[in-house]
């Protein structure tokens, strides 16, 4: 009896696999998304944003008639998660392509594994090194980090501010920001005068704005993604440094501009647009594209709640359905297709995708924003 | 360093300091009780503050914390009720592991009950970047508000456990369970007791601490960590030792970065730790023939 059940256990099992396997109305994908933990301030809208895109193309007929299966795995923002989940997504799974992970770090670690498997993964994390040197399968979505520190470093420059402090959290985030700054304050002829790493996890960072107080400088840049950032802009204030206050586009996520609250005032960072999408000019080529995002997302979660982050895992969406839909379900030819993309518009600029260009994005796809009166405007000099 | 700065430090490391120190004292009161480390405390603190936030939208600000620290009491007391209590032979290591269980369980509940974004209480006096200034240097408002509070829980305290019955029973049943018992202590009700005082405790400290260091799902852990150093180094059950601690510990902290970077802080910090606690093993201000009885 008990031989047989197995046996019945056992071909059932076959059955399950062996249909899934060859069942070619389903496209799996695979997402690795930092849903908890330290970073779910990017992972949980990542999250949403991949359950409504999904189901509202499947509700449309899926994708070139094949249903999406969304497979989220949850890494918690840690690399090594990310590792084992990956090879679990690729070998087990044989997803057609990964989404994701949410940090550099993650990224970094499975960059490799990705290009080994020729699994097609669409990043969604910031760093400059995700695409450089470029992996052949691997693409990704955000603005990248050396564009940020660029624009920062641009609007220093033109008002002459010429000694600056950097501060940054000891993320993989944090420590890449830090490099392209490092790399790049030269070229614009500005000094940096302190240069402090801080816990992720801090609970007050009064000492560190302490130090940059005595360093004398012209200007904060804060590179972080954590809740730390609004406690940052507080503790300077409260110390009576009044110099401004840059922050990286890990600052685009309106809860840090509530938590912070009166010392949000007047912060610089440069962000995506789609936080201000409404005030954008009608004809942007960005703004259809944008509004429905946002109205979709807010209409579906909560108002007011869409994130830059969520963002990057639409657009990653956005890039995969137009490949599959120009060269199919093979991984290969879908390769070749995204690297053909030219003027996608997506919710962080339009992409121009080729062969060395696996960002496909320009400077110009960040927009310099400012903290006024609790909501991000538009920043003119 | 001029002299403004080096009190401009100094008022830092008071700041955190007063965040380590009203976070320590919950890890006393629990340890007075059972003898062991409550590893879900800093859930306490988060879900206080976080229950606190959401009353606020409704409440005055006074009120909303009087609530959520009543509500958390009586989660705390749930803990026990649910997970404590049933133990057959609640040992420390026993315990200890049901504690950390227990600190798991709640913040994934606070992550689907919230969400993961950050908030944070309104500061109790003036508001994000008002400070007080002493002598050229600046301090925030709200540190003062974590001080006397933290005074005011010390003291509370120790006339609980010297002076009333309740808290004498209570270090009874940590001193020796059987012999409480047999003193006809309701040794389980005094651990459920030290449960809901513990959490409503850790609660208040929650509130006071939101405005400074924010609150979301997950920012328990990174502050017990903080306070539970503070308390090992004070002494474990003596609460004026983990308030002192607590500051010594944020001084130390805000001393280091003026020197070395920033990012040898928690390192800096944790290696005097060692030291102190190497050379006074009970903590700075437990006796050591007090110690010497204790289990560990």
């Amino acid at each position: 009896m008990r031989a047989q059940t197995m046996i019945a256990a056992t071909a059932l099992l076959c059955a399950a696999t062996w249909s899934a396997a060859a069942d070619a109305s389903v496209i799996k994908i695979g997402a690795l998304f930092a849903v908890t933990g330290p970073a779910s301030f990017l992972g949980a809208p990542e999250q949403r944003t991949a359950e409504m895109f999904v189901e509202q193309i499947n509700a449309k007929g899926g994708l070139g008639g094949h249903r999406i299966v969304l497979i989220v795995k949850d890494t918690q923002g840690s690399p090594e998660k990310a590792v084992s989940f990956a090879k679990q997504l690729i070998e087990e799974e044989q997803v057609f392509a990964i989404i994701g992970p949410s940090t550099s770090g993650e990224t970094m670690r499975i960059k490799g594994l990705c290009e080994e498997s020729r699994t097609l993964l669409i990043s969604c994390a910031a760093a400059e090194d995700i695409v450089k040197p470029v992996a052949r399968y691997v693409f990704k979505t955000p603005q990248t980090d050396a564009d940020a520190a660029r624009r920062i470093l641009d609007v220093l420059k033109k008002r002459k501010l010429s000694k600056v402090a950097i501060l940054s959290s000891n993320t993989g985030f944090g420590s890449a920001g830090k490099k392209q700054l490092e790399t790049l304050a030269p070229e614009y002829g500005i000094t940096i005068a302190a240069n402090e790493t801080y816990d992720k996890t801090a609970t007050d960072l009064t000492d560190v704005a302490t130090k940059v107080k005595a360093a004398n400088v012209q200007a904060v840049i804060n590179w972080s993604i954590e809740p730390a950032q609004a406690i940052i802009a507080k503790n300077i204030r409260q110390i009576g440094l009044t110099v401004p206050l840059f922050q990286s586009h890990g600052f685009g996520n309106l809860s840090y501009a509530k938590a912070a609250g009166q010392a949000a005032e007047g912060i610089i960072f440069p962000c995506g647009r789609l936080l201000v999408a409404d005030v954008l000019p009608a004809k942007h080529p960005q703004r259809a594209v944008l509004m429905k995002y946002k109205t979709d997302y807010e209409a579906r979660y909560a108002p007011d709640a869409v994130s830059t982050f969520g963002g990057h895992v639409y657009d990653a969406l956005l890039i995969l359905v137009s490949a599959v839909e120009t060269a199919g379900t093979d991984r290969e030819k879908a390769r070749a297709a995204i690297e053909k993309i030219q003027g996608l518009v997506g919710t962080a600029g339009v992409f121009n995708f080729s062969a060395t260009d696996h960002c496909g994005l320009a400077k110009d796809a960040f927009e310099m924003l400012t903290v006024k009166n609790g909501r991000f405007v538009l920043y003119k000099d | 360093m001029s002299s403004e700065l080096a009190l401009q430090y100094l008022l830092a490391g008071i700041t955190s300091g007063s965040v380590y120190a009203v976070v320590a004292i919950g890890f006393n009161i629990v340890y007075n009780a059972t003898g062991i480390i409550n590893f879900a405390q800093g859930e306490f603190v988060m879900l206080g503050a976080m229950t606190a936030i959401t009353l606020h939208a409704y409440l005055p600000l006074p009120l909303a914390i009087a609530s959520a620290v009543l509500l958390t009491a009586l989660a705390g007391a749930l803990v026990d009720l649910l997970f404590i209590r049933w133990l057959r032979r609640p040992t420390v290591l026993r315990m200890i592991i049901v504690t950390i269980g227990v600190s798991i369980l709640m913040r994934e509940a606070a992550l689907k009950v919230w969400d993961e974004k950050v908030r944070s209480l309104p500061y109790f006096s003036g508001n994000e970047v008002s400070s007080v200034r002493i002598f050229g240097a600046f301090i925030s408002p709200q540190v003062f508000w974590l001080l006397g509070l933290s005074a005011a829980m010390v003291l509370v305290l120790a006339i609980f456990f010297r002076f009333t019955l309740t808290g004498r029973s209570m270090r009874a049943c940590s001193a020796n369970r059987d012999a409480a018992a047999l003193m006809g202590i309701d040794t389980r009700s005094m651990v459920t007791l030290s449960f809901a005082i513990a959490a409503a405790i850790g609660a208040l400290a929650g509130c006071a601490v939101s405005p400074i260091a924010q609150t979301h799902y997950d920012c328990g852990a990174p502050l017990a960590i903080k306070g539970f150093t503070a308390a090992v180094l004070g002494g474990l059950g003596s609460s004026g030792g983990a308030v002192t601690a607590g500051l010594l510990l944020g001084i130390l902290e805000a001393a280091s970065v003026s020197v070395v970077p920033a990012a040898y802080r928690d390192a800096v910090a944790v290696l005097l730790l060692l030291v102190i606690l190497s050379v006074r093993p009970s903590g700075l201000l437990a006796g050591r023939d007090e110690a010497r009885l204790k289990e560990y």
